[in-house]
């Protein structure tokens, strides 16, 4: 029986669950990298056993690890991110010219043919790509020095690249998101962006409908529908019909559209998950009931998914790169929150139950679905 | 030799256990001390310093004979007690973070 491999990247390691197809009984292995930050581990589309997984620390910076056998052992390849020439500079929360600054590693993004070639997002935010397993990176600059970069300013948690998608119908087209910056694709191979903001607005901005500025949280695809996007803003949930040149508000009955990550289903392209958090300075679900919401319909209409998730007491939040679904036929929604508890649902959201309850804070999800 | 003490992370990084000892030519300074701990351990660059710079990370700091060498020149010679062998040159996370 097929099985699913869920990649857990925590506030002080990394945790690989296992289970087989029925996803009832689990096996936990970890914490890898104990005492690191893991911002992201994910594996190659091309070969499951092929992973890489994000390792940084405020005191010793960052080290990208990779795994040839399915996580089971590890090794440190490259970790050196250099600015593309000479940096210049982007603007800090005062408003002032600040010279941009490798922090760490935010996401990594596998090639969806080449276990050799994997994209790393990061803060300051730039795009890097390794074609030699992680060995070595070198920076797509194009994105960072397109025109509008020096006036990109962080959002709270940093000025990050955090989500990276790969157009599988074309491989020259790529999209990414940077909070506090928006949406940018490529048409090229990553050579040159544009932003594909036009629709969004943003309260925050004294501009609402500005070319670049806005907080993108998170933004998701079907592979079956590579120029349907949807986004998770800071508030808002959009969506855009045309590879980003428009996007409209699909927010509908949600009860509140601030969250961070953003899913869609794996056979059912209209089908599309988010979680609700109840604003930008609670961070945490409205009145203590986590609830995940599903539209059916691309956004717009959506219903509260709670059977199996606490409806008291919750107040954690689940961060950005901290959902993903699974590709076998009853899909599987996996999420993480930052209070250690990581939920499955079987059944495509029907019902949930925890994983595990008492990892440190999940800062990511990834799964993978093995033969 | 030139023996290293490094942080709890480090060491599991490094794959070593308690100490690290590395040869210097010459005048044991922090920077070659560096070079040869780098050298022996790839895996290390860029965690104590800056790829590029050689700046050392700003919580890292750099203890020997009792003593915070971490504002010293990175050309300083190192005590003697670290150039005999007699004291280990610490690698030390510094107190931050909570």
């Amino acid at each position: 029986m097929s099985g699913v491999r869920v990649l857990v990247g925590t506030r002080k390691g990394a945790f690989v669950l296992t289970s087989d197809g029925k996803r009832n009984d689990w096996k936990v292995d970890g914490p890898h990298f104990a005492g690191w930050e893991i911002y992201h581990v994910k594996g190659s589309p091309a070969d499951p056993n092929r992973l890489y997984a994000s390792q940084s620390s405020g005191w010793f910076g960052q080290v990208i690890q990779r795994s040839d056998d399915g996580g089971k052992t590890w090794n440190a390849v490259g970790n050196e991110f250099t600015y593309d020439g000479v940096p210049g500079t982007h603007q800090w929360y005062d408003g002032t010219p600040r010279p941009w600054e490798f922090k760490r590693v935010w996401h990594l993004e596998p090639s969806l043919t080449d276990p050799d070639t994997v994209y790393a997002g990061v803060e300051d935010a730039a795009l890097f790509r390794s074609t030699d397993g992680g060995t070595s990176w070198h920076e797509l600059s194009g994105l960072r020095t397109h025109g509008t970069g020096s006036s990109w300013q962080p959002g709270a948690g940093g000025m990050c690249l955090h989500t990276i998608i790969l157009d599988p119908s074309d491989q020259k087209r790529l999209y990414t998101a940077i909070s506090a910056a928006g949406a940018f694709r490529s048409d090229d191979a990553g050579t040159s962006w544009k932003p594909i903001n036009k629709g969004l607005r943003s309260e925050q901005l004294p501009d609402q409908d500005a070319e670049v500025g806005h907080c993108v949280h998170r933004l998701a695809m079907h592979p079956s529908r590579p120029n349907v996007l949807f986004m998770q803003k800071h508030w808002d949930v959009m969506r855009t019909d045309d590879a980003g040149e428009s996007w409209r508000e699909v927010s509908g009955n949600l009860p509140t559209d601030f969250g961070f990550p953003i899913d869609v289903h794996a056979h059912e392209p209209e089908t599309v998950y988010v979680v609700p958090i109840k604003s930008d300075s609670h961070h945490f679900p409205i009145d203590g009931k986590l609830q995940v919401y599903r539209s059916r319909s691309g956004g717009d209409e959506w219903e509260a998914l709670t059977n199996g998730l606490p409806q008291s007491n919750c107040y954690v939040n689940v961060l950005r790169d901290a959902m993903a679904v699974d590709k076998l036929d009853a899909c599987g929604i996996y999420f993480g929150t930052t209070g250690g508890q990581v939920y499955a649902s079987p059944d495509a959201g029907d019902t949930w139950s925890a994983i595990v309850h008492d990892l440190p804070a999940v800062l990511s999800v990834e799964v993978q679905t093995l033969p | 030799m030139i023996r290293i003490v490094l942080p709890a992370n480090l060491r599991t990084l490094a794959r070593v256990s308690g100490e690290v000892a590395v040869d210097v030519n010459g005048t044991p300074t922090q920077r070659a001390v560096l070079d040869a701990l780098e050298a022996q351990y790839p895996v290390l660059r860029g965690t104590i310093r800056d790829h590029t710079t050689h700046k050392r990370r700003a919580f890292i700091r750099f203890f020997a004979c009792e003593s915070d060498l971490s504002h010293e020149s990175p050309d300083t010679p190192l005590p003697d007690p670290v150039a005999t062998g007699t004291e280990p040159f610490l690698v030390v996370g510094a107190m931050a973070g909570g």
